[in-house]
C-alpha cells in the first residue's frame, strides 16, 4: 500500500509542476508588454526598464520559468498591482476566509446529502423521493451565482432573515485569531456573540455553494443504499434471521457510504472552483473574490497564484481521498 | 410427521412479458435427519422452492397463489415476517450458490458470524439494539460469541480458525469461504438446512470436501437437509432420497438407488441417458431433444409432454398428478395414472 | 446486382442495419421516460428560439442598440413582460436575442473540446505506450484545477471579452473528452471483434476510426448532452464576472451581472435572465440523463 501512494505522490507532484507550466505559459501569452502589464498602467519607462530586469523579463523563456517556479517554491508570487501588496501576502489573509467558507459547506452537503438519500431510498418511488430526487436535478442546472442572487434577494434583502453579505455583523471585531476560522476562533475563545453572527453569515453562501455537491451527493447515496439492498450478502444476512434494522443500519450503510464518501472528498476541488461565484455575490472575502477583482483589473499575478493554490488544495484532497477509500474498503489495502 | 411437508405449492412471478407461473404444483416432505436431493436443470424452480420455504421470495413480482408450505407441523405461508424472522437461522436456514457475493465484503467473517450468533443465543427475539448492546458492552457475551465462532469454524474444518476471525473474506479462498458461509448458517443450530447448489461455484477436489463436512453434520447433529442441485452426481453422492423437478413441477421422487435403477418418468430416464458415467462405453450419449418451455405461456397439460418420447393425447390435456408407484417412489405422468 | 450499382447508402444500411436498428429502439426508449422527454421538449424550445427568435421579438431595435431613457427600469407589464433595463430596452427582447448568442458559445466550445479531444483520446487508448502516457499526463494537468478557475486565469491573460472566453472555455474542456475516449477505447481495444479486424489486416487508423470510434458514438453523445448545459454555465459564470461578453451583448450573465446592481428594487432585470439559465441548462440536463440511461446505463454513478 504504500507503494501505492508513494507512485500517487510522485504523480501529484508531477501534475502540479505541469500546472505551474500551463500558469506561466499561460501569463506569458498575453497581447502585449509583460513588463508594461506588471508595472501597471501609469508607470514611466525607467520603472518599466526596472521592472524588465528585475523579473528576468529580457531572458529567454526557459530561464523566465526557472526563476518562476524558484519563486513559487519559495512561496513568492509576485505582486499584486490592485492592493500594491505581495501576492503571497494576500492569499494568507484571505485563503482561510475561503478554507471555512468550503469546509463548512463540505459538513453541510455531507450531513444533508446523505440524509436526503437515506430517506430517497427508503421512500423509493413516494412523493419524497421524486421531490428529493427533482431538487436533486435543479441543484445541478441552477446557476449558482443566479441562486445565490436569488436567495440573498428573498431571504436577505426582502425578508432580512439572514444577512446579506460578509463574514460578521459589520460592527463586530473579528475573534483571536487562532486558526483563522471565525466560527472555530469564536467557539474557543468562549466569544458567543460572535458564533452567532458567524454562523449566520456562513448559511446563504455555503447553501449556495453547497447546491450541485448535494445534488450528486443525494443522488450517489440513493443509487448506493438501492443497489447494496439487493445484493446477496444481505439475502444471506436475512437467510440468518438478523435483524432488518441492524441489516440496513450495519451492512447495507456501510457498503454504501464508501463511494459517497469518496464522492465528498472529491466535490472538495469543484467547491474551490464555484467559491469565485458565491464570494463574489455575498461580498465574501476569500481568494475567489480576489481572484476576480484581479482578473477585472487585468492584474494576473494573483490570479496564477490562486489557480496554484487551488490546484494544490484539488491535489491533496484527491490523495485524501484514495487513503480514505484503502481505509474504508479493506479490498483496496492489498490491490 | 415429517419435519416438512410441500403440498401443491404454486408460485408466480409478474415480469415485463407476463406472469410467469414458476411453480406449478410442488409437493415433496423430508423427514428430520433426511438428506433429500432436489434436482433439475436452470430454471426448472428448485431456488424459488427453497426462497419459499424460508419466506425470502421478492415479494412485489413473485406471489404465492396456492399451496401449503408445513414445517413442523405449522403452515409457513401463514406466518408475518416477524414470526419467519424468528425462525431464519434458529429452525431453518440456508446456504448459497455463490460465497463471494454472498458474504459482506466489508466486514470480517468474525464480525459478521458472531453478529449471527448474538442474534439467536438464549431464547427469543433479539432485536438490532439488543443486539448492539451486546456487541458493544455485554463484553462476556462477545467474549463467549467469540469462542462459539472459533467452534463452528472448527466443526466445518476452516484451518485456524482463531486468527481466521480477523480476516476479509475476500482473503479466502472459494471453499473456505463456502465453509464459512456453512458455519453462519448453522449457527442458530437449526433442525432444516436448505443448501442451494453449495458446491456448484467450486472446483471437483472442492466439492468433495464440501460434501463430506456437511455429511459430517447431519450425522453428529441429525439436520435435515434439502440439498439442490443440478448435478446428478453430487445429489447421488450425498443424498439418500431424490425429488426431480422439470419446468416448476416435482415429476418423480424416490431413493436414489430406485431413482437410477428403476427410472420411471421419461424425462428422468432422459437425464440419466444423458450423464456420461451412467452409459456403457461406445454407447452414444443422448440428449432430451427440444428445449425448457417459456414459463409465461407454458404448454397446456404435462409440461413435458412437447419433448416426451412417450407422450399420449391425454398428456396434452391435463396436468399429471402424484401417484405412489411403490412405497417411497412417487411419479407424475400419465403413464402411471392414479387407480 | 453488381456493387457499383449499389447506392453509398443502401451498403451504409445494410453493413450498419443491427447498429440502426438499435438506435431506433434506443430513442424510443427515450420518449418512455417523461423526465428526459421534458427535457427534449425544452432542448427543442430552446434551439427554435435561438434559430427564429430574434425575427420574433416584439422591439427588435433595441436588440441593436436603440435607448429609451424615459422607460428605463420600469417593472414588468403589458407591453415589458419582463421589464426594461437602464436605457430602456426591453429585456424580454434582449432574453431571446442572447439564446442564439448562448447556443452559439456553448456549440463552438463543445465542438471544439470534441474535435481536438477525442481524436487524442482514441490515439491515447489505442496506441498507448509512451505517447498515450504523454497524452494522459498533460490531461491530467489541466484537470488538475477545476475548469471555472482555469478558464478565469485564461481570460485574465488574454484579456476579455467573449471570444477569449470562448478559448478559454474550449481550452478548459478538451481533456474530458480525453479521459472519456481513452478509458471506453482501452475497454473496447481488447474486445474479440478487434482482433477480428487486425487479422483481415485492416490497418491501424482503419481500426482506431473505423471500428473504435463508432462503438464510442453513445457515452459521446451523452457526455456532449451534458456539456452543452454545463458550458452554458460556463459562458454565463464568465459573463457574470464580468470577464466573458461585455455588456451592452445580451448575453444572460453578463445581464445578471449588470442586474445585480439594480438590487433589491429593480429584481426584475437579474431574475428573467438567471431563469432562462436555468431553464436551458435544466432541459440538456435532463436529455443527458435521459439519453444515458438508454444508451449506457451501466455507466450511471
Amino acid at each position: 500500500m504504500w507503494v501505492f501512494l508513494g507512485k500517487r505522490l510522485l504523480l501529484v507532484l508531477l501534475t502540479l509542476l505541469g500546472l505551474t507550466v500551463v500558469v506561466f505559459v499561460v501569463s506569458h501569452v498575453t497581447p502585449g508588454d509583460p513588463a508594461r502589464l506588471a508595472a501597471g498602467p501609469d508607470a514611466s519607462q525607467e520603472q518599466i526598464a526596472l521592472i524588465r530586469t528585475e523579473f528576468g523579463l529580457d531572458r529567454s523563456l526557459p530561464v523566465q520559468y526557472a526563476i518562476y517556479l524558484k519563486g513559487v517554491l519559495q512561496g513568492n508570487f509576485g505582486r499584486s498591482i490592485r492592493t500594491r501588496r505581495d501576492v503571497s501576502d494576500d492569499i494568507k489573509v484571505f485563503l482561510p476566509a475561503t478554507l471555512e467558507l468550503v469546509f463548512f459547506t463540505m459538513g453541510l452537503a455531507a450531513v444533508l446529502g446523505i440524509l436526503f438519500g437515506i430517506l430517497a431510498a427508503a421512500y423509493r418511488d413516494t412523493w419524497l423521493d421524486h421531490l428529493l430526487r427533482l431538487v436533486s436535478i435543479g441543484g445541478v442546472a441552477v446557476p449558482m451565482f443566479w441562486l445565490a442572487l436569488m436567495l440573498q434577494l428573498l431571504i436577505a434583502l426582502k425578508f432580512n432573515l439572514l444577512p446579506s453579505g460578509g463574514r460578521l455583523a459589520i460592527a463586530m471585531s473579528p475573534p483571536t485569531t487562532i486558526t483563522g476560522f471565525f466560527l472555530v476562533d469564536a467557539l474557543l475563545t468562549g466569544n458567543w456573540a460572535a458564533v452567532g453572527s458567524a454562523l449566520t453569515h456562513l448559511v446563504l453562501p455555503a447553501l449556495v455553494l453547497s447546491s450541485p455537491s448535494l445534488a450528486a451527493v443525494t443522488r450517489m447515496m440513493r443509487a448506493d443504499m438501492l443497489d447494496t439492498i439487493s445484493r446477496e450478502y444481505v439475502v444471506n444476512a436475512r437467510a440468518n434471521g438478523l435483524p432488518e434494522r441492524l441489516i440496513v443500519a450495519k451492512y447495507v450503510l456501510k457498503n454504501a457510504l464508501i463511494p459517497t464518501v469518496t464522492l465528498i472528498g472529491l466535490r472538495y476541488g469543484w467547491m474551490l472552483g464555484g467559491t469565485v461565484l458565491v464570494e463574489t455575490v455575498f461580498d465574501w472575502p476569500g481568494i475567489g473574490l480576489y481572484a476576480v477583482q484581479s482578473s477585472v483589473a487585468a492584474d494576473f499575478m494573483p490570479v496564477m497564484a490562486v489557480t496554484l493554490v487551488i490546484g494544490l488544495n484539488f491535489a491533496l484532497a484527491n490523495l485524501v481521498v484514495d487513503l480514505l477509500y484503502g481505509v474504508l474498503d479493506p479490498r483496496v489495502r492489498y490491490a | 410427521m415429517a419435519l416438512l411437508d410441500i403440498a401443491d405449492l404454486h408460485v408466480h412471478f409478474h415480469t415485463f412479458e407476463g406472469t410467469a407461473k414458476v411453480l406449478e404444483g410442488v409437493s415433496f416432505s423430508l423427514d428430520a435427519g433426511e438428506t433429500l436431493g432436489l434436482v433439475g436443470e436452470s430454471g426448472c424452480g428448485k431456488s424459488v422452492t427453497a426462497q419459499a420455504i424460508i419466506g425470502l421470495l421478492p415479494r412485489p413480482p413473485a406471489r404465492v397463489v396456492q399451496g401449503r408450505v408445513l414445517f413442523e407441523g405449522e403452515d409457513l405461508l401463514q406466518k408475518t415476517e416477524g414470526e419467519m424472522r424468528r425462525l431464519r437461522g434458529s429452525r431453518i436456514s440456508m446456504v448459497f450458490q455463490d460465497p463471494m457475493a454472498y458474504l459482506n465484503p466489508v466486514f470480517t467473517i468474525g464480525e459478521q458470524l458472531t453478529d449471527v450468533i448474538l442474534a439467536h443465543q438464549g431464547e427469543g427475539a433479539r432485536g438490532a439494539i439488543d443486539l448492539v448492546w451486546r456487541r458493544v458492552w455485554a463484553k462476556a457475551d462477545l467474549a463467549e460469541a467469540r469462542r462459539t465462532a472459533v467452534t463452528l469454524l472448527r466443526q466445518v474444518k476452516l484451518p485456524e480458525p482463531e486468527e481466521r476471525l480477523g480476516s476479509y473474506p475476500h482473503e479466502f479462498s472459494g471453499g473456505m469461504r463456502q465453509r464459512v458461509l456453512l458455519a453462519m448458517a448453522l449457527a442458530g443450530a437449526p433442525r432444516l438446512l436448505l443448501a442451494d447448489e453449495p458446491t456448484t461455484a467450486l472446483d471437483v477436489t472442492i466439492q468433495a470436501q464440501i460434501l463430506r463436512v456437511l455429511a459430517g453434520l447431519v450425522e453428529a447433529q441429525g439436520i435435515a437437509v434439502l440439498l439442490i442441485s443440478h448435478d446428478l452426481g453430487v445429489v447421488s453422492r450425498a443424498c439418500r432420497r431424490v425429488a426431480v423437478m422439470y419446468a416448476g413441477t416435482v415429476v418423480e421422487t424416490a431413493d436414489v438407488r430406485a431413482l437410477f435403477r428403476t427410472p420411471l418418468h421419461p424425462y428422468t430416464q432422459g437425464l440419466l441417458r444423458s450423464i456420461p458415467k451412467n452409459v456403457r462405453r461406445l454407447e452414444t450419449l443422448q440428449g432430451i431433444p427440444g428445449s425448457i418451455p417459456s414459463l409465461v405461456s407454458p404448454p397446456a397439460g404435462c409440461r413435458f409432454h412437447p419433448r416426451c418420447p412417450r407422450v399420449m393425447e391425454v398428456c396434452r390435456q391435463t396436468a399429471p398428478v402424484p401417484v405412489p408407484f411403490e412405497p417411497g417412489h412417487t411419479v407424475s405422468c400419465h403413464l402411471f395414472p392414479a387407480t | 446486382m453488381t456493387t457499383a450499382s449499389v447506392s453509398w447508402w443502401q451498403r451504409f444500411r445494410e453493413e450498419r442495419e443491427s447498429q440502426l436498428h438499435e438506435l431506433q429502439r434506443s430513442l424510443s426508449a427515450v420518449f418512455r421516460n417523461p423526465l428526459s422527454v421534458i427535457g427534449l421538449a425544452i432542448v427543442c424550445l430552446f434551439l427554435l428560439v435561438a434559430l427564429i427568435g430574434p425575427w420574433l421579438v416584439p422591439y427588435p431595435e433595441d436588440a441593436t442598440g436603440a435607448t429609451h431613457l424615459a422607460k428605463k427600469l420600469t417593472a414588468p407589464n403589458a407591453q415589458h413582460w419582463f421589464g426594461t433595463d437602464e436605457v430602456g430596452r426591453d429585456i424580454y427582447t434582449l432574453v431571446i436575442v442572447g439564446t442564439r448568442l448562448t447556443l452559439r458559445i456553448s456549440l463552438i466550445v463543445v465542438g471544439v473540446a470534441m474535435v481536438i479531444g477525442i481524436p487524442l483520446g482514441v490515439l491515447a487508448g489505442y496506441l498507448g505506450g509512451w505517447v498515450g502516457e504523454l497524452i494522459m499526463r498533460v490531461t491530467d494537468v489541466f484537470l488538475a484545477v477545476p475548469g471555472l478557475i482555469l478558464a478565469i486565469a485564461i481570460v485574465a491573460s488574454l484579456g476579455p471579452g467573449i471570444t477569449n472566453a470562448m478559448i478559454a472555455l474550449s481550452l478548459v474542456w478538451w481533456p474530458g473528452y480525453v479521459r472519456l475516449v481513452q478509458g471506453k477505447t482501452l475497454s473496447v481495444k481488447t474486445e474479440s471483434f478487434i482482433e477480428a479486424a487486425r487479422g483481415v489486416g485492416s490497418s491501424r487508423w482503419r481500426i482506431a476510426f473505423g471500428e473504435i470510434l463508432p462503438n464510442l458514438a453513445s457515452p459521446i453523445l451523452v457526455k456532449a448532452s451534458m456539456d452543452m448545459g454545463l458550458a452554458i454555465l460556463g459562458a454565463a459564470s464568465l459573463g457574470f464576472i464580468g470577464i466573458g461578453a461585455q455588456p451592452p451583448t445580451p448575453e444572460w450573465g453578463a445581464m445578471i451581472s449588470t442586474g445585480r446592481n439594480y438590487l433589491p428594487e429593480r429584481w426584475w432585470y437579474a431574475t428573467f435572465p438567471g431563469a432562462a439559465i436555468f431553464f436551458t441548462v435544466l432541459g440538456w440536463n435532463l436529455l443527458g440523463d435521459g439519453l444515458r440511461d438508454v444508451l449506457d446505463p451501466r455507466s450511471r454513478l
